[in-house]
Order: C-alpha cells, then sequence, then structure tokens
C-alpha cells in the first residue's frame, strides 16, 4: 500500500489524426481522495480518463497505479483496481437485460453465480434501479441507462472509481442520490463534470483543464470561487457558490461555516434557501 | 425512420422471448441444441423427392410453438425472409427436371417435387432454428456451443456479430432521424448524400464497437463469455432430447402419415 495511488507523470497524447488532445499533464491523487477534472467542451476530460485507464496509450509520458505502470502487460491487473462509468452510457450497455449487463464484469471474475448474485442485488440496491434488472437496456430512459452503467461498475467493487460526467442526464432526485452514494465511498474517486455543483459537493479537490494542459489545481472551494480563472477556461460559479440571487447578498465561504449551524463538508452554505424563506414570510 | 426503428425492436422480439421461462424455455441449452442438430439433419437426410415423409416434421415446431408459447407472427415473417433464398435456389427444378412420376394415382413433375420438397425442408429447418433462438437467447446458445468445445474464437465471433447488427441498427436510426428531421418534405434520403450517409456509418459503427470493446476489457473482459446461471444437466434434459430423437427416427423410417392413413381407415371400416 503506497500512499500515492494514481500518479500521472508528464502525460501526452495526439489522437491518429494529428490533433494534440494532451498536453505535458502531471498529478497525483492520494489514496481515498477526490478529485474533480474541471474543463469546457472538448478540454480533453474524457481523453485523460481514457488515458488514466490504458483505453488509449500515451505518446509519452505515464500512469502509475499503485505504483505500477500502465502498460499492455499490467493492464488486466490494473483493470481489476479500476472502474469506469463512460461518458455514453449506450457504450457501457450491451447485454440484454439491465441484470446480465451488471453481473458481466463480476462474471468475468469467475465468482460463483451465488456471489454475482450478491453483488448485482447490491449494486442495483445501491443506485435504486432493482426494479429495472429485467429490462432491456436498449429500452431505459436516458437516466435510467446512466443509472444501469454506474451499478455495472460498481458491481466490480474497484479501488479507483472514475466517472466521465456522472450526473449529466439524471434527475435532481437520481442526481442527489448518486451525491450522496459517491460521498459514502471511501474509494478513491476522479469525477469530470460540467455540473460544477456536483464537484463541490463530491470532491476535495479540482484540476482545471484547458485545451489539453493543467491551469489549475488546488481546493476544490478555491478553484471554484476564483471567478477569473473559470472565466477563462469557460466555465461558470457554480450556483451554489454564487452570491444570492435574490437579495443579492455576498456570500463568504470561510465565515459562513460559523454564522450557520448546517453547513456541508466543506464549510458552504446555500444562503439562497433562507432568502426564499424570508421572501415567503414577508 | 419509424420503420428502421420497429424494425430494430423486433430484432429484439428474439431476445424478448428467449427470456420467457415455460417449460421449454427451462430445459438445457445443450439439450436444445443437440436436439435441433438432430432435428435438421435427419430432415436433410430424406431424399429430394420426399414429401409425405416430411409433414410429420412439422410437428416438432409447432409442439415448441405451443408450449414455449411463442407467437408465430415474428417466427413466421423471419421464415418469409429467408424465403427468397430458397426460391433461388429450388426456382430451377421444375425448368431442369421435366420427368414425371406418379403416386397415389396422380401424376407429378418431377421438378416441382423436388422444389417443394426444397421448400417444406428449408421452412421447417429455418423455423427449427429460429425457435432454437427463441427459446434459449444467443448467450445461452453460445455457453452450450463452448460445452461442445467448439473455440471460442467462433463462438464469440457469433455472438459479437449478433450484438454488432444492433449497434449498426441504432446509428442508423439515430442517422435517418437525424437526416429526416432537417428535411422535412424529403421521403427516403437523397441519393447525392448516400455516399457521405454510408460513409459516416461506417466510421460511427466501427467507432461505437470500438468504444463497446473498450468498456468489456474494462471489465475483465478477456475472450472469454461467462454467461452464468446454467444449471446442469438433469435427467429431464435427457428424455427431452430421447424422447424428440425417438420421434425424428420413427418419422424418419416409417410413413407416418401413410400408417395414421391406413389406421384410420382400418378403424373406419
Ligand atoms: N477520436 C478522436 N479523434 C480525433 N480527435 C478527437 C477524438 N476524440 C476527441 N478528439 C478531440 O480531442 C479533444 C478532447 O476531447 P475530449 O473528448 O477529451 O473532450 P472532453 O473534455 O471530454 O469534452 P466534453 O466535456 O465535451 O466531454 C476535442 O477537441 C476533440 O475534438
Ligand atoms: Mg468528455
Amino acid at each position: 500500500m503506497s500512499y500515492h495511488m494514481l500518479e500521472v507523470r508528464e502525460l501526452n497524447f495526439d489522437y491518429p489524426d494529428g490533433y494534440e488532445a494532451i498536453k505535458n499533464i502531471s498529478f497525483t491523487i492520494r489514496r481515498g481522495e477526490s478529485v474533480g477534472i474541471i474543463g469546457a467542451n472538448g478540454a480533453g476530460k474524457s481523453t485523460l480518463l481514457m488515458l488514466l485507464m490504458g483505453v488509449l496509450f500515451p505518446k509519452n509520458g505515464q500512469v502509475l497505479v499503485d505504483e505500477v505502470a500502465v502498460s499492455k502487460k499490467t493492464l488486466p491487473m490494473i483493470r481489476q483496481q479500476m472502474g469506469m462509468v463512460f461518458q455514453d452510457p449506450d457504450d457501457q450497455l450491451f447485454m440484454t437485460t439491465v441484470y446480465d449487463d451488471v453481473a458481466f464484469g463480476p462474471r468475468n471474475y469467475l465468482l460463483s453465480e451465488q456471489e454475482v448474485n450478491q453483488r448485482v442485488t447490491k449494486a442495483l440496491e445501491l443506485v435504486g434501479i432493482s426494479h429495472l434488472k429485467d429490462r432491456a437496456p436498449f429500452r431505459l430512459s436516458g437516466g435510467e441507462k446512466r443509472a444501469a452503467a454506474i451499478a455495472s461498475v460498481l458491481s466490480m467493487e474497484p479501488d479507483i472509481l472514475i466517472m466521465d460526467e456522472p450526473t449529466s442526464a439524471l434527475d435532481p432526485k437520481s442526481r442527489r442520490r448518486l451525491i450522496s452514494l459517491l460521498n459514502s465511498f471511501e474509494h478513491t474517486k476522479i469525477i469530470t463534470s460540467h455540473d460544477l455543483d456536483t464537484i463541490v459537493e463530491t470532491c476535495s479537490r479540482t484540476i482545471v483543464i484547458k485545451a489539453g494542459e493543467i491551469v489549475a489545481e488546488g481546493k476544490t472551494v478555491e478553484i471554484l470561487t476564483n471567478e477569473e480563472l473559470l472565466d477563462h477556461c469557460g466555465l461558470e460559479m457554480p450556483l451554489s457558490l454564487q452570491n444570492c440571487s435574490i437579495c443579492g447578498s455576498e456570500k463568504d465561504f470561510f465565515t459562513e461555516k460559523t454564522k450557520y449551524s448546517t453547513t456541508n463538508t466543506y464549510g458552504i452554505q446555500t444562503i439562497e434557501r433562507d432568502c426564499r424563506v424570508s421572501l415567503v414570510e414577508n | 425512420m419509424s420503420n428502421i426503428k420497429s424494425s430494430l425492436y423486433n430484432l429484439r422480439v428474439l431476445d424478448d422471448l428467449a427470456r420467457k421461462e415455460t417449460s421449454i424455455h427451462l430445459v438445457h441449452p445443450l439439450t436444445k441444441l443437440l436436439t435441433t442438430v438432430v432435428f435438421l439433419t435427419v430432415v436433410l437426410s430424406f431424399g429430394r423427392y420426399e414429401i409425405v415423409g416430411l409433414l410429420p416434421f412439422f410437428f416438432y415446431p409447432i409442439v415448441i410453438i405451443t408450449v414455449a408459447e411463442i407467437p408465430l407472427g415474428p417466427i413466421l415473417k423471419r421464415v418469409l425472409l429467408a424465403m427468397p433464398f430458397i426460391i433461388g435456389i429450388g426456382i430451377f427444378n421444375p425448368v431442369f427436371d421435366q420427368q414425371t412420376m406418379s403416386a397415389f394415382g396422380l401424376i407429378f413433375s418431377k421438378g416441382w417435387v423436388t422444389f417443394l420438397s426444397i421448400l417444406i425442408k428449408s421452412c421447417v429447418c429455418v423455423g427449427a432454428s429460429l425457435l432454437l433462438i427463441a427459446t434459449t437467447g444467443m448467450d445461452s446458445l453460445a455457453a452450450a456451443l463452448r460445452m461442445l468445445k467448439v473455440p471460442k474464437i467462433f463462438v464469440l465471433q457469433l455472438l459479437l456479430t449478433y450484438r454488432y447488427i444492433y449497434v449498426l441498427i441504432e446509428e442508423i436510426s439515430h442517422m435517418m432521424l437525424a437526416y429526416s428531421l432537417r428535411a422535412p418534405r424529403q421521403r427516403g434520403i437523397h441519393p447525392r448524400v448516400w455516399g457521405s450517409f454510408v460513409g459516416q456509418l461506417i466510421l460511427r459503427t466501427f467507432d461505437r464497437a470500438q468504444r463497446i470493446y473498450d468498456s468489456m476489457a474494462l471489465r475483465n473482459f478477456n475472450g472469454e463469455y461467462h454467461t452464468g446461471k446454467i444449471d446442469k444437466n438433469c435427467w429431464k434434459d435427457m428424455v427431452y432430447l430421447f424422447g424428440w430423437c425417438l420421434f425424428f427416427i420413427i418419422a424418419r423410417t416409417n410413413n407416418l402419415p401413410m400408417l395414421i392413413g391406413s389406421f384410420i381407415t382400418k378403424v373406419v371400416n
């Protein structure tokens, strides 16, 4: 057991058509840490995740998982530790029923059918789609597909959970469920999202990439309140961190904690709710 | 557009049917596979002028359809799909084979008899194979093939081709939808864009297939396809297999319609 779960060293990647999608990216992720990767469309987030998973191989540079370099040889071992939810759930679901799809990974581990069943049931329950288990994946709604795709990775019980835009296409309840689910995991997590509110709630550290390069890295709260930086990268401050849209009162993230009793993990409080309450009262 | 989407749904009908749980569905996949193979062999072993002897072999598909609660429509439709090929193979027989033969006191053209014989054989064979898929499912069938020690590369090929058809049709339906929404007055696709349409389609399905493969590999797929939940062969399966084999052999060696016919006339007299 090493301290660094994942280490990326000077990664470069070109697509076959010559497009330079990843330029000189390095970072490390500690065991149990959850890290958000944000950036505008086409910044290279999905490409970076593919490189981490060994789906794509870098032009130069290295990815180390638990101090083992990702290469064709070490891939089977490394993939046991990492689970990835694709951006497009259609790419992930290919069996004839949701159940079989979620069971695909565990069955490849050659677990007994009883164990497979336990894992599948648990994973389906976690994402709240037990009722869909006998349906054909291609007949589900977008959000249901996403939930099934997440379950199909959870059933493999990976150490590192990598998710590409997990909350897109989820309704507010499912999104909330997913966020609390993510927060309840002690896995190392890497999450990309445009939904910066999700990042605020799930990740303690954030890496910002723009055009294939890291432009900033640091505590989520600090990065996501840096309006200039976000604007420069084609992003916008998450709603929960913006000044109150009703009374315009400014939010002071670091004193907020003392002002309100109900704060989330990072000491951020949404003032809006209080304003709305006072509006209603008036 | 609606056509292609609905044909996608139709394609999956066999998968849906395979998920039922009738007594036929519960028979071990290997047993059903072997039964079907024996059925095909026996049917194909009939001579080219045989018609009456083939009739008892309709009994097998009819029993399966009834017991497994398979709707007749989708199966017949698929058998009809194979029809053009069958007719293509058999249609020249009446032209080349102008001899005549007599049976039941009537004169027949040998050419037409062989044609009819080919038609019947093909229909029951295609039907039986479809029923095998509809009562077993592609995944379990693949598992059965593996139990017969068919090399995994062939089984995988079969399975992935079966999946790839869906990917292809899904991509087509997405592209057709996108096209028709922006070309509302047009029927079909303008010949001018056929080239780019087909090119796009190939690239897109390749890409999609590649991503699906990636996601399989990420979930530890290494060429062996595990379908799980296949129980051991039990005595019921043996009874099923031997029961049908017995029937096939009796129907092959005896002229059942003739026997039944003479039996009935005897009773009536
Ligand atoms: N197969 C490919 N061939 C060539 N270029 C590609 C390919 N896939 C992606 N790109 C390019 O690489 C860049 C990064 O793509 P990537 O999918 O990583 O973006 P992303 O950050 O995930 O964007 P989004 O937020 O929209 O998902 C994009 O500019 C894209 O045009
Ligand atoms: Mg992406």
